[in-house]
């Protein structure tokens, strides 16, 4: 049976967290989220968020068991050589040599792996770090995905070319847990993404401040008439994303919250015990005893 | 005569009207309202409840119960507290393929369990379903530590397993008699 979702309304952490209680052997693959103009209604029958499908896989992750042994990510170069560039066992040029000759030779990961330890160039414990350095960054970046469709399949084995280092899922989690509490944090600082911005200063001030492409795309929709939701949106930015741009441009005292136009309005939760009736046994019997016997068609 | 009430409850569209009238010896007096037709909810259906739903089930001349469905749309959960009173137990449905609804489903069972401490079990609901998760994988979803809280299979337009659920319901009801 499928476990099929999105990251915007069952996250990655949560993911694990049940790939790793129920010992799942399978894999998991991330898609990108493809837009397609409609929406989809929350449980509360009332908040409507975008409605994405499944485009190309972006990522996935194998496990067995409920441990995690594989992981792979279009965007992170998953070449045993570039791995250990990354975690520095082998210089750039190293590297580049390897992998050319591991590509010409048509070597896999494995084999690969053997002839470098063969040669002398690093050991079995370099590899298995390395592999495992990359397989947690990956999870890592996931962790901060939020609306990625993704499905899980039961029973998929580990491509069988590949490295696979074993990896428990609980560390993974308390410290994806630390990384999530960073964007309560945020949400702490920025709560109400209805709230607009405004310049604290001539917007010329800007001029000598350094801020990077995604920083100037915001400061391009500051004006007290756009909501930060409408600028998330304008951007294609995540509410954490936003968040962590809105905070940085705050904390530089470069812009100032101004109150929303419209303040939404919240219901107080009203959550007083109302009476109970206790039931007698007997009336619980005789009730059981009915409604074994009801048996329409429908 | 004696009346005694369960309640059916869950996140929009979990299928907590279809369990009713699956049941209900009566049509269900629904306050069903039509779903504007360009509106999102009606990408979903074309009906959703508004107050509740009434359903009934009578046991012999002194005894009926009766089922009491709780609108979906938030926007008229004032009317949950006023079901909840005197329940002897209610059944959290929720639709098992949609997991955009796990966690509104959740905060429904804690405000429900806030409003008195009677029994419940929760039904995963449209098992039928091809992109249905599994009643194993919703309690880790969900959250329900407790091994005493039941996590049934559900198809609410099957009168097996519905009736299995209200069963379920009443054991767990029986159990708490017998701790206390
Ligand atoms: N396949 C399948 N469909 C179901 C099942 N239960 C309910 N449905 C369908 O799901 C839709 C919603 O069911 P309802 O019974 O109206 O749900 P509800 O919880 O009363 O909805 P609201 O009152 O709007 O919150 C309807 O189209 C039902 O026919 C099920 O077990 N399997
Ligand atoms: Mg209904």
């Amino acid at each position: 049976m499928a476990l099929k979702g999105n990251l915007a309304v069952f996250t990655t952490t949560q993911l694990l967290n049940l790939i790793n209680l129920s010992k799942r052997s399978g894999s998991l693959t991330i898609f990108e989220g493809v837009e397609t103009g409609e929406k989809m209604m929350l449980g509360d029958g009332r908040t409507q968020i975008d409605k994405l499908v499944a485009g190309k896989p972006l990522a996935r992750l194998n496990f067995r068991e409920g441990k995690l042994v594989f992981a792979e990510m279009q965007s992170k170069d998953g070449h045993l050589a570039s791995i250990l560039q990354r975690s520095g066992k082998l210089n750039e040029e190293q590297s580049r040599l390897i992998r050319q000759r591991a590509e010409a030779l048509k070597m896999s990961d494995k084999g690969l792996a053997l002839s470098l330890i063969n040669a002398n160039y690093v050991t079995q414990k370099d590899i298995i770090q390395s592999i495992q350095k990359h397989t947690v960054s990956i999870v890592f970046d996931l962790m901060t995905w939020k609306r990625e469709p993704f499905e899980f399949k039961e029973g998929d084995q580990a491509p069988a070319s590949r490295i696979l280092v074993p990896i428990d899922l609980r560390n993974i989690i308390i410290e994806g847990t630390r990384i999530q509490n960073e964007q309560l944090e945020l949400e702490k600082e920025i709560p109400n993404l209805d709230m607009a911005l405004r310049f604290a200063e001539d917007p010329s001030s800007f001029k000598n401040i350094k801020l990077g492409a995604n920083e100037w795309r915001v400061v391009g929709f500051i004006n007290p008439k756009n909501s930060i939701r409408q600028i998330a949106k304008a951007c294609n930015m995540t509410d954490t994303e936003i968040r962590r741009i809105v905070y940085a441009l705050l904390q530089a005292g470069l812009v100032q919250m101004v109150k929303p136009q419209v303040e939404a309005k919240r219901r107080p939760d009203i959550r007083h015990p109302v009476p109970r009736n206790t039931p007698d046994r007997d009336v619980v019997n005789r009730l059981i005893t009915k409604i074994k016997t009801i048996n329409k068609t429908p | 005569m004696q009346t005694v009430k369960m309640v059916i409850t869950g996140p929009f569209s979990s299928g907590k009207t279809e369990f009713i009238k699956t049941i209900s010896e009566i049509d269900v007096v629904s306050t069903e309202r039509s779903i504007t037709p360009d509106s999102v909810e009606s990408q979903e259906k074309s009906e959703t409840t508004v107050a509740m739903d009434f359903g009934r089930i009578t046991v012999d001349n002194d005894l009926v119960l009766y089922l009491f469905g709780t609108p979906g749309q938030r926007r008229f959960d004032f009317m949950w507290e006023i079901l909840a009173e005197g329940m002897l137990g209610f059944v959290v449905m929720v639709d098992s393929s949609k997991p955009e609804t796990f966690r509104e489903a959740r905060s429904i069972l804690e405000t429900f369990r806030a409003y008195a401490p009677t029994p419940y079990v929760v039904a995963a609901n449209k098992q039928d379903h091809a992109d249905a998760w599994k009643p194993e994988d919703l309690r880790i979803a969900l959250r329900i530590e407790d091994e005493n809280v039941k996590l049934l299979p559900c198809i609410a337009t099957d009168i097996e397993y519905v009736r299995e659920v209200l069963l379920e319901l009443l054991y767990s009801i029986l159990e708490e008699m017998d701790s206390n």
